[in-house]
């Protein structure tokens, strides 16, 4: 276990916005932190390498409180991108680079600059060593902050909505790229998300936020039709198509969109548990 | 891991010696300059014997007295406010996320320019007695200098204890500047229309930057100032370089980010009140020079922050020289130049777009 999370609770100005949190993480897994806007996955994700100080509770990292750990220490240990990434006038090489600041005593060394040469090889973004951060597509620049947070050589990777400004092919690209060094490199990746299909595809274990709290936190088999509805308020189907899961709202499977299937009487079994659909 | 497997990125190498390569040109013609701008004045002296001179090897012994007394500690100041400014500027920009940013958002050169008045028009420390260009007395120079000084610190504080409240809001700091340099604004004119003629003239020259006011002992408390800002500045710029990342990233990068804005404000601001309160107030150089150097060796503080360093002292140096020799016999206050000689340049270089 390379992370856990006991009794967390997180106030902003007086206002209740996480209670009662509790979880745990291994090494080589990808968790997907799930639930409505607002319901305060960000802040979850950020008291867990101390951007927010939790009003109470504890989060422990490999073994050591948070809170006993210097910030360095911590960035050593835990790799955060966040949702917005600031650009400007410097190379993918020298914004990967800084990744290395948590290990970097006056300068650098050879080691960093092998370290980084290899992570542009690892995320196959080599073509963007030199070319400037600020003219970078999205896709481009969110694979040059996470292989800046992977150069941190943490144990645990932080992502806020890791493609949720993403297109279809950025989407895939980023999370295999993010599988694969989860596989090799046995680390712990915990991530927001919003799509639901994505999480399901690429996250072993899921956190469903609801009402400042965990409403629901397990594998792949928490996730009911049931169980969305009572997080997200929406009537949904889980079918299979080629083997893969995917969760579909009700009102838009009709087509029209418009509203609330009622004719179709024959799909409605699916909002019951856990019944699937294969289609051929 | 097997991370530490990866080659050294030549490429990567030789992108940034040409960065080194550009600092290490700029002080190269720096020092070029600092013989050109002590060789040259009222009394042209060769720029062989001025160099023999700074040695120690001195050929004759006429120029000494100008060159060691008068235009030697003038070029070194310009020097040191230039660099001191520069840096300041390329802080700000950084600190306040705003490009906008010099060492006088903070309200700082007003704050200075209200002491000053202060000084000449309460405290009656100085009077023009002539008409002729440059006979302005500060009868008590080291009192003017104190009092701008102390509303310096002042206006610092103040900002510095409105960021406490608001947890280091850029924005908000930035719009605090924006206030205070109002309200200090309207304080001189407040005090200059109750001047007399004299007294209105002395505090509009000393608002006119001028390094040829600093002797020796000015000179030596402005360079430990500004070198001991630019170290801090050099040993912080990984954490800039997190910082210009974003707030959030920086603090995933370990960078403790509501400290490092305070001190990188707070030495910033010393720096700057220390310049304005000696020489006046000499405007553009802390917002155009960073923003020169951006222009030809991109953001990176590794190398932005030494740039300044290097341009600052330069592009005043060259002020200064070309203040002398403009109307000559008479001498312009540097403030006047600094613009004169930098805004085309800059002009030119946002025209041009990044060099690749």
């Amino acid at each position: 276990m390379i992370l856990s999370v006991d009794e967390l609770k997180f106030l902003y100005r007086n206002t209740k916005v996480l209670d009662d949190i509790a979880f745990s993480i291994s090494e080589g897994e990808i968790v997907a932190i799930l639930g409505p806007n607002g319901v305060g996955k960000t802040t979850l994700l950020k008291c867990l390498n101390r951007i927010l100080v939790p009003k109470e509770g504890v989060v422990t990292v490999g073994g050591d409180p948070l809170g006993s750990l210097e910030l360095m220490e911590v960035a050593r240990r835990i790799g955060y991108v966040p949702q917005r990434v600031e650009t400007g006038r410097l190379t993918g090489f020298d914004a990967v680079l800084l990744g290395r600041r948590p290990h970097i005593g006056w300068d650098i060394t050879e080691k960093d600059l092998r370290i980084v040469d290899a992570a542009f090889k690892k995320f196959m973004i080599d073509h963007l060593r030199l070319h400037s951060i600020d003219e970078m597509s999205g896709g481009e620049l969110q694979l040059i902050a996470i292989a800046r947070a992977f150069v941190q050589e943490p144990r645990i990777l932080l992502l806020d909505e890791p493609t949720s400004a993403l297109d279809l092919k950025n989407q895939v690209e980023i999370l295999d790229r993010i599988r694969n060094i989860v596989t090799e490199h046995q680390i712990a990746v915990v991530m927001t998300m919003h799509d639901l299909n994505t999480a399901l595809r690429y996250a072993d274990r899921f956190i469903f936020l609801k009402d400042h709290s965990i409403h629901t936190y397990g594998d792949r088999n928490v996730i009911t039709a049931d169980e969305i509805e009572a997080v997200y308020g929406v009537p949904v189907m889980i079918g299979e198509l080629w083997g893969v899961p995917c969760v579909i709202p009700e009102c838009l499977c009709n087509g029209n969109g418009n509203s609330k299937r009622e004719d179709n009487q024959e799909l409605s079994p699916m909002r019951k548990g856990r019944a699937y659909v294969r289609y051929t | 891991m097997h991370l530490a497997d990866g080659e050294l990125p030549q490429d990567y190498l030789g992108y940034t010696y040409r960065k080194v390569l550009f600092i290490l040109g700029g002080i190269v013609v720096l020092f070029l300059l600092l013989i050109i701008s002590i060789s040259v004045g009222a009394v042209s002296i060769p720029p062989y014997e001025v160099f023999m001179t700074l040695i120690g090897q001195n050929l004759t012994d006429k120029w000494d007295r100008i060159i060691w007394n008068i235009r030697l500690p003038q070029a070194l100041t310009a020097i040191a406010a230039g660099a001191g400014l520069s840096v300041a500027g390329v802080a700000m920009q950084s600190i306040l996320r705003n490009p906008l940013a010099s060492p006088f958002t903070l309200g700082i050169s007003n704050a200075g320019a209200f002491g000053a008045a202060v000084a000449v028009i309460i405290f009656g420390t100085g009077r023009m007695t002539s008409t002729t260009a440059g006979a302005v007395v500060i009868n008590n120079p080291y009192l003017t200098t104190i009092i701008a000084f102390a509303f310096c610190m002042l206006a610092t504080m103040a900002i510095l204890a409105i960021a406490k409240i608001k947890a280091s809001s850029p924005e908000v700091v930035i719009l605090a500047g924006v206030a205070l340099s109002s309200l200090f604004t309207a304080g001189v004119m407040f005090l200059q229309y109750f001047a007399d003629d004299t007294q209105l003239a002395a505090v509009v020259h000393w608002t006119f930057g001028d390094v040829g006011r600093a002797g020796w002992p000015e000179f030596f408390l402005m360079a430990t100032i500004t070198i001991a800002a630019c170290i801090y500045f050099i040993a912080n710029r990984w954490n800039y370089n997190a910082m210009d990342a974003g707030d959030e990233t920086a603090r995933g990068l370990g960078v403790n980010v509501e400290r490092l804005r305070n001190a990188g404000m707070i030495v910033a601001a010393l720096v700057t009140s220390v310049l304005v309160s000696f020489l006046g107030v000499i405007g553009f150089v802390g917002l155009v020079c960073p923003h020169m150097v951006r222009r030809v060796i991109g953001d990176e503080q590794r190398y932005l922050i030494p740039g300044s360093i290097v341009m600052g002292a330069l592009l005043l140096l060259a002020s200064d020289t070309v203040a002398r020799l403009i109307v000559a016999p008479y001498v312009l206050p540097v403030a006047i130049l600094t613009a004169f000689m930098g805004a085309p340049i800059f002009i030119y270089l946002l025209l041009r777009g990044y060099h690749r």
